[in-house]
């Protein structure tokens, strides 16, 4: 039997390395332990698959124990000895109910042994392209395709690749973008862990488009392990001559290179990418001229984000149409998204645009975890927004998602219940826009930083009155005034959560009050006396002496001196210490 | 920030290997920086000013690009550098508790070092385990699922590791 042990760095962090360790000593040599990649359903790690003939046995949230017990089932045959274990039919659906395109061998093949990935007919694409098409056709195939850059424009890839081709010029650059930073968004890093040979192949296949004979991934350092698979992979494919001089025997040349990012949110804008990869400061060039006319070292290149080339050599072997048979009119094909955050089941989705935002979440994300109620999702990271329930049967799609306020972005999905402030969500997303704020256009510099002062006085109960109308006058001019992409969508988690979330803003200006009880300084403690036992822990641990009251007698809390830090509410065993 | 610390004794034939390699063109500083980093644990002065000369870059941009990037220090750091996620996934699922637990625990600030020398607590963006958030790394390990105390427990036992 075949046994394969999910390793992304998820499963990794979730214990997937002891549960591989147990069963190494434990099977019996007639089967065969391997891994994988990341399966995408990181809640359930660790995910241990067991393929018995055609049968596949998966078992879940694997511990050293479990990993025993499955050891023994599988060397005596007898599935019944673990079957407590395996997914249940509920969870099952999590990945039947998705259309796997880009993730089509994530959680299947073995990411560092190119055999598994050529078993499946890989590298068979660009070896079509190469000896049957001419670039011109796999534009056109692409074209046909409708496929879009995945990273967060939505920009049609075929036609920067036609622009790239058309620039004068031998010398010319085809560069992954790698560098995901949105935080929440984790599917390139999951390609890449799980399936390094599909953007490998689908870099090939852009760069014989544009006539690239360079090659250059880059990737974020925070990211060790892709960038270990990924080196793995490219050599596995140099020596296979797939890479390098002459591939397929043809005049087509192409080599790779991966630089590693040095951690700047910025670098994800693809100017700024590029002065990263020249030795500089990332800071973003004035457009134009593009990068498919003066890229890197000033030559014509062309960046695309992982996921987009993931799509690329399925494109080619299946067809432009069977691609944009998928989607809506003017979003074809699938998406993949990280859906995390306060939703029951969080992983790796990926499905046909056109479903809504009801069917990822409620559907297959199975709702809101812990029974409370869904309150929003945050779409697109610092340069998208917060979507309401309101508008939860929008349909997955580019136009559509842009028409919230909120944009497709890279794909990270993070679901917010009752207990988020979202006051406290824009505040969040300017602290980490105005820090990562290159600062090389005065409006993202200090309109930032403006508008995060403002966000942070209003959540420590300092608001005025006046501060929505600024915050809407700084929003706007950021907008119109910054030189690149971030920072004018900058402004975006502000604007929805101003245009939905609205009340919430005047509670905590006018109120001085925060219906989701996360704003620490307005957050009111009080002691209920019924359950007090007068333990006194709640008062030796408050630091500033707000609770007074003798030894075994309710105690109180003097609302004057409370600061609202919750020491009490940590400190008390009883159940006491409420939130008012 | 300290700009500059005032090391000069750093072994600079450490770097040799690198810069053979890469030294040659300007394009590749990002690269021998991330070198010099893994080698020496941050960026000494020497080895800024050797690398400015090797490969003829101005000292004045070395630095421009190294307070740039989140990844570089100038500044030795802890034997264990604990970067605490504060992605968005992490921060709806908490991570403010765990940083100022941690904080407490070691009574330094982000970016700071302890004064054994031992942590160093660093926040950043988003490590890419959302699904288990809130996460930390410790150097090469990833914990995930925190809850404050489990953060503070796994610092303890690396403690108590160091004592013994």
């Amino acid at each position: 039997m075949k046994i394969a042990v999910g390793q992304g760095s998820c499963g990794i962090a979730a214990g997937a390395l002891k549960a591989y360790d147990v069963l190494e000593q434990k099977l019996n040599s007639k089967n065969e332990l391997t891994f994988t990649g990341c399966i995408g359903m990181c809640y359930l790690e660790p995910i241990v698959d067991v393929y018995n003939e055609n049968e596949l046995h998966r078992f879940v949230r694997v511990t050293p124990e479990i990993a025993e017990k499955i050891a023994k089932a599988v060397n005596s045959g007898d599935f019944s000895l673990s079957a407590e274990y395996e997914i249940s039919e509920d969870d099952k659906a999590f990945l039947s109910s998705q259309t796997r395109i880009a993730l089509r061998h994530c959680g299947i093949i073995n990411p560092e042994k190119i055999e598994d990935y050529i078993e499946d007919s890989g590298y068979e694409a660009i070896k079509k392209c190469v000896t049957q098409m001419t670039p011109e056709e796999v534009i056109e195939e692409i074209k046909i395709s409708g496929l879009a850059g995945r990273g967060g424009a939505g920009f049609p890839t075929w036609f920067k690749w036609n622009a790239a081709k058309n620039s004068e010029g031998n010398e010319k650059y085809l560069i992954c973008n790698a560098d995901e930073g949105d935080p929440g968004a984790f599917m390139d890093r999951a390609v890449i862990e799980s399936d390094p040979h599909t953007l490998i192949e689908g870099m090939l296949i852009g760069a014989y488009a544009i006539g690239a004979k360079q090659a250059i991934v880059y990737v974020r350092a925070e990211y060790p392990l892709a960038v270990k698979r990924l080196k793995k992979a490219i050599n596995q494919a140099r020596e296979r001559g797939f890479v390098g001089e002459n591939i397929f025997g043809t005049e087509f040349s192409c080599d790779f290179k991966i630089k590693a990012g040095a951690g700047a949110f910025v670098c994800g804008e693809e100017t700024a990418l590029i002065e990263s990869l020249e030795g500089s400061r990332g800071m973003p060039r004035l457009k134009p001229p593009f990068p498919a006319q003066s890229g890197f070292l000033h030559k014509p290149s062309n960046i695309n984000n992982v996921e987009t080339f993931a799509n690329v050599a399925w494109i080619i072997k299946n067809g432009g149409e069977k691609f944009a048979e998928m989607g809506t009119e003017t979003s074809k094909g699938t998406k993949v998204f990280a859906l995390t955050g306060k939703v029951s089941k969080g992983g790796l989705v990926e499905i046909p645009m056109g479903k809504t935002l009801r069917d990822v979440i409620f559907g297959i994300g199975g709702g809101i975890r812990g029974g409370k109620k869904f309150k929003a999702v945050q779409m697109g990271g610092p340069s998208g927004g917060c979507i309401p329930e309101s508008l939860l049967d929008t349909v997955i799609d580019y136009k559509a998602l842009s028409a919230t306020g909120a944009i497709m972005g890279s794909g990270g999905m993070v679901v917010m219940d009752e207990s988020t402030c979202m006051v406290g969500m824009a505040k969040f997303f300017l602290d980490f826009t105005a820090k990562e704020s290159c600062g090389k256009c005065t409006h993202c510099r200090i309109g930032t930083k403006r508008m995060l002062e403002i966000l942070t006085r209003i959540t420590e109960g300092e608001g005025k009155e006046e501060d929505i109308e600024l915050l809407e006058e700084l929003c706007y001019s950021i907008k119109d005034g910054a030189l690149c992409g971030l920072g004018q969508t900058a402004p975006n988690p502000v604007l929805t959560t101003l245009k939905y979330f609205r009340d919430e803003y005047t509670d905590h200006i006018e109120n001085k009050h925060c219906t989701a009880h996360e704003c620490a300084k307005l957050r009111k403690y009080k002691i209920n006396p019924d359950a007090c036992r007068g333990c006194t822990a709640c008062a030796r641990k408050c630091p500033v002496g707000a609770i007074s009251g003798a030894v075994k007698s309710a105690h109180k809390i003097d609302s004057e001196k409370c600061i609202g830090c919750g020491s009490c509410l940590s400190a008390c065993r009883f159940g006491a210490v409420e939130v008012e | 920030m300290n700009f500059y610390n005032s090391k000069t004794d750093s072994d600079l034939t450490l770097l040799e290997p690198t810069l053979e390699e890469y030294g040659d063109e300007a394009e590749n500083l990002i690269t021998v920086l991330q070198s010099a980093q893994e080698i020496y644990g941050y960026l000494p002065t020497d080895v800024i000013i050797y690398i400015s000369k090797r490969m003829c870059v101005p000292i004045t941009k070395i630095i421009g690009v190294a307070t740039f990037y989140s990844q570089f220090r100038l500044t030795p750091i802890g034997k264990y550098l604990i970067m605490l996620c504060k992605g968005t996934a992490c921060h709806v699922n908490g991570a403010d508790g765990i940083y100022e637990a941690i904080s407490e625990y070691l009574n330094i600030t982000d970016g700071e070092t302890t004064e054994d020398g031992l942590f160093t607590v660093k926040c950043v963006a988003c490590l890419g385990c959302c699904s288990l958030s809130p996460v930390m790394m410790v150097n090469d390990d990833t914990y995930g699922s925190l809850t404050p105390e489990k953060a503070v427990n796994i610092l303890k036992d690396l403690a108590e590791k160091e004592e013994k």
